[in-house]
């Protein structure tokens, strides 16, 4: 009885294999859709909608967004005394004081590095912030959504990411060994974009690409806002690229070397990274040899949660080339796919992205942009990121993604101190 | 109401603080949830670098003053009792609230706002503004943009307008005269969603 009770199990296993390699990897790779993601997002929707409930919004006050110039002579309008600009009332200080009191209870900052907040439930927890009951019959079919995320789509994802990886690391080292020549890179091309195909299924996505005209070509630079490390296998579904980055060790660092084997990509060690101009000078080599790949770079050096876009770093932008700017936007309904890297460690963050619905996401590729005469590294950065920002639906802001981590710059309050001392003293 | 009710029972004396302070039980939840985040390295009581922090409030001029009115007595930690009691100033005034006679006023009253307002004035808590004082204020909000004549006239000016008992000095009631049509209730308050 044994011996068939093992029989079966292999058998099961032989039959699941064949499923997903028929089904799924085939023609992931061949890039051909059976249309089955298609299907599926069609049903999510549907189910969601039938399944819809407000929650409550994240801010918890109401702010005044009036400029500073508005809010004081509102101020000052019921004073005995009133002169319009050009003197200081002791209520001034309320106006400071109630913006310092607003950002205690709810700043505009630290919102943007929480998971945009959806208005619709959407079945992935109960919902986003606290549990309130609703309803048995909801209930029930969120027990069956995690059910079927866990127990049916898990095991899955975990198949073909495994596979997709594998398929990565011995395809590039077994490339590698061959000479350099027009085959060798058709061949790499090839390895790299079926691999990411794979594990873009492997994390159900949909992506819809626009303006493909505009896709970067060799010897560019690509530039995009980062939202997950998901980022790249979203952007190298549609095309080859050098990847820019930090060596790791472990799983990370073995996938890393027999990438490089067959393709030029560009890892520095830890100790190379804080040498700028080391860092910018491999990169200049790089674009300025035109066989090679367009070079991936995400400026705002971190992850954002896809409602914004933070400053862009100008290290990338001195660099010259064109550059190819790419704007990304996930729709938040059947997956958050930011990684808020303070919370939530890469496998985790991972095993989150594998247990939902999907991943559905546009990618905008805009027209390149090059520096203009007279323009500094910084201006074109923020010229690039408005650009992306535009096109992606999100927020422009000049805020600086490392804030996260670091202390505001003495800068920024002395912009404040200008503001107000116009109104007190006048333009000088 | 699940969320609401167990963030709630995290809270010590939590019934207390809706009493005392008029906050109604969602917002006491969201602030406590607002306590924690801020609350990064989990201590359970904020510190003024907490404070700090937020860039938002390091933007401010008069930033110093703000967060030193949340430790006023000169500690170092700030318990979640103290925070949403100062936070309570902030709350709109509720004006269908009955006084009684005898009862003290609650925490947002007209009277209380503009003690807290005229603290951040007074560093010293003598219970006048001197001029140096003013300065100080007046320096903080200004600071390099304008030449110290400049910030000496602008406080020579407001004592002469709010000074009635020539003491070269503003007191509180000086202060409260002074800005007695102010709308201290839409100019001090914060409106709480839901």
């Amino acid at each position: 009885m044994e011996g068939s009770y093992w029989d079966l199990v292999l058998l099961v296993m032989e039959v699941w294999l064949f499923v997903v390699l028929g089904l799924i990897v085939l023609p992931a790779m061949f890039g051909v859709s059976l249309g089955f993601t298609d299907l599926y997002i069609k049903v999510l929707v549907k189910i969601l909608e039938v399944n819809n409930t407000l929650i409550q919004t994240s801010r918890i006050i109401e702010r005044n967004d009036d400029s500073m110039e508005e809010q004081i002579v509102e101020l000052r309008r019921s004073h005995p005394k009133f002169h319009s600009v050009g003197d200081f009332t002791l209520c001034d200080a309320f106006y400071f004081c109630k913006k310092g009191i607003e950002s205690i209870v709810d700043d505009e900052v630290t919102q943007r590095f929480t998971s945009e907040e959806l208005v619709s439930w959407n079945l992935l927890t109960r919902t986003n912030i606290n549990f309130h009951y609703i309803s048995v019959r909801v209930t029930i079919i969120w027990g069956l959504g995690l059910f079927i995320r866990y127990c049916i789509l898990l095991p899955l994802r975990v198949t073909l990411a495994a596979i997709g990886l594998s398929w990565l690391v011995i395809g590039t080292t077994l490339v590698g060994l061959l000479p350099n020549s027009n085959v060798k890179n058709w061949l790499s091309d090839v390895i790299h974009m079926t691999c990411y195909r794979i594990c873009a299924r492997g994390l159900s996505a949909r992506i819809r690409y626009h303006s493909k005209e505009n896709r970067p070509k060799k010897g560019g630079i690509c530039v995009a806002n980062h939202t997950s490390p998901i980022d790249i296998v979203i952007l190298a579904n549609d095309g080859c690229y050098a990847m820019v980055g930090q060596i790791h060790g472990g799983l990370m660092g073995v996938i890393q070397r027999s990438m490089v084997r067959s393709c030029p990509h560009v890892w520095f060690e830890r100790s190379e990274m804080k040498d700028r101009h080391a860092v910018a000078k491999r990169l200049k080599d790089h674009i300025a040899d035109k066989s090679k790949q367009p070079i991936l770079i995400f400026p705002e050096g971190t992850c954002i949660n896809n409602t914004s876009v933070m400053m862009f770093k100008k290290g990338s932008f001195e660099i010259g080339g064109t550059i190819y700017p790419v704007a990304i936007k996930y729709d938040p309904q059947f997956g958050d796919a930011f990684w808020n890297s303070g919370k939530y460690n890469m496998v985790s963050y991972l095993l989150r992205m594998m247990t939902s619905w999907a991943i559905v996401c546009n990618v905008w590729y805009l027209p390149p942009m090059s520096i203009q005469d007279g323009e500094d590294a910084v201006h074109f950065a923020n010229r690039v990121k408005s650009a992306i920002a535009l096109q992606g639906g999100l927020m422009d802001l000049s805020w600086d993604g490392g804030l996260k981590r670091e202390k505001v710059k003495q800068s920024f309050k002395e912009e404040q101190q200008k503001m107000y001392s116009s109104m007190i003293v006048g333009q000088d | 109401m699940g969320s609401t009710s167990s963030t709630l029972s995290k809270i010590p004396n939590a019934d207390e603080l809706i009493q005392e302070t008029g906050f109604t039980s969602a917002h006491l939840a969201r602030l406590f949830e607002r306590f924690e985040a801020l609350d990064k390295d989990k201590k359970g009581y904020l510190s003024p670098q907490d404070f700090e922090a937020i860039k938002e409030l390091a933007l401010n001029p008069i930033c110093d003053r703000i967060i030193g009115a949340f430790f006023s007595s000169g500690q170092e930690m700030l318990d979640f009792s103290s925070f949403v009691r100062i936070l309570a100033h902030f709350r709109p005034i509720d004006n269908n609230r009955t006084k009684e006679p005898n009862s003290p006023d609650p925490i947002n009253s007209r009277i209380n706002k503009l003690k807290f307002a005229f603290q951040l004035y007074d560093q010293d808590k003598d219970g006048k503004i001197s001029r140096n004082e003013l300065l100080q204020v007046l320096r903080a909000m200004l600071e390099k943009q304008v030449t110290e004549e400049q910030l000496e006239s602008i406080a020579d000016r407001t004592i002469q307008e709010a000074d009635l008992d020539r003491d070269d000095a503003i007191s509180f009631e000086e202060f409260r005269k002074s800005l007695e049509k102010v709308n201290i209730d839409h100019k001090m308050s914060i409106r709480f969603l839901r």
